[in-house]
């Protein structure tokens, strides 16, 4: 029955495989690649790696994935030019992969490797997966722990940092600055003299003052 | 009944895949970082399948370390690429050869 299990998925995940390296669109190869991250969690999840498992599904469909279709339709790419010359590769590329894959299959089933029929051991009964990892990584890895967060935020601050951009033209005004103005910074008080408006016949002497 | 090889014969195919993958692909960065991150997953099989075979669970903790190390590089490599597209208006690989290597 797992066995069986095993078989359709691993299907699932190889024909997912080769649709996210040979879809012509790329939301199509995103969504692809989605479906073999799930695949990926379900197979995880029958040899008892629930919080792997669990976490794959969260990280990469919920936050990877997201980041991948936002970037492809954000922008505004000519793919059809980019599969100009597709199946040139074929022939390297198919050698290549069939050789490797052939290579570690023949490796993997050697009488030598000595790992052929090496049965994955049921856990004990009342294993807890999720508390065996914790225990772990609040122990013996808890600096390595604490150093996966710096990465992260890391990785947040450069990729904030490589994609924000100043832009010109825009009629922003800083708030801080408005609020800090004086008002000595917007009014000019200036003396102005008096002075006697030149007319060509005054009546009074002091008509000037007057009228100002 | 579920055997180690089952999954390490999955993972180097998926690998393979993958690398496939990678070297069809060569124009278009977006689906070689989607290759590059099937490659992560086949590795992070291949760890878990050992892990459970050996009863010890520090493989998961890679597993762990390395679902990390590849969001934060997915994101930057996600970066890099739009700040890429908004200078070259273009996502081709061939067209990055200012450095005329």
């Amino acid at each position: 029955m797992t066995e069986a299990i095993f078989f359709i998925f691993s299907i699932v995940l190889i024909a997912a495989a080769f649709g996210v390296i040979a879809s012509k669109n790329p939301v199509h190869a995103a969504l692809y690649l989605v479906l073999s991250f799930f695949t990926g969690a379900v197979l995880w999840m029958l040899i008892k790696a629930e919080f792997l498992a669990v976490s794959l599904v969260v990280i990469y469909v919920g936050a990877v994935m997201v980041l991948f279709i936002f970037v492809v339709m954000m922008l505004d790419i000519n793919f059809e030019e980019l599969r100009k010359g597709f199946w040139q590769y074929v022939p390297v590329a198919g050698t290549v992969a069939a050789i490797m894959a052939v290579e570690m299959v023949m490796v993997l089933m050697h009488r030598a490797a000595a790992i052929d029929g090496a049965k994955l051991p049921d856990p004990a009964p009342g294993y807890n997966n999720a508390k065996v990892l914790g225990e772990l990584i609040y122990t013996q890895y808890f600096l390595p722990f604490q150093l996966a967060a710096v990465i992260l935020l890391v990785g947040m601050i450069a990729a904030i940092a490589l994609t924000l951009r100043k832009r010109k033209n825009t009629k922003y005004i800083n708030p801080a600055v408005q609020i800090k103005v004086k008002r000595d910074d917007r009014l000019r008080i200036v003396s102005v003299p008096v002075e006697a408006r030149p007319s060509v016949e005054p009546p009074k002497a002091d008509d000037g003052e007057q009228q100002a | 009944m579920l055997t180690l090889t089952h999954y390490l014969v999955l993972a180097a195919i998926l690998f393979a895949i993958s690398v496939f993958g990678i070297f069809m692909n060569r124009k278009n960065l977006i689906v070689l970082l989607m290759a590059i991150e099937l490659m992560l997953l086949a590795v992070n099989i291949n760890f878990i399948a050992f892990s459970q075979f050996l009863g010890d669970a520090s493989g998961q903790i890679f597993v762990f370390f390395i679902l990390t190390v590849a969001a934060a590089e997915s994101a930057i490599g996600l970066a890099i690429l739009v700040v890429l597209f908004r200078n070259l208006r273009s996502i081709n690989v061939e067209d990055l050869d200012s450095l005329k290597g």
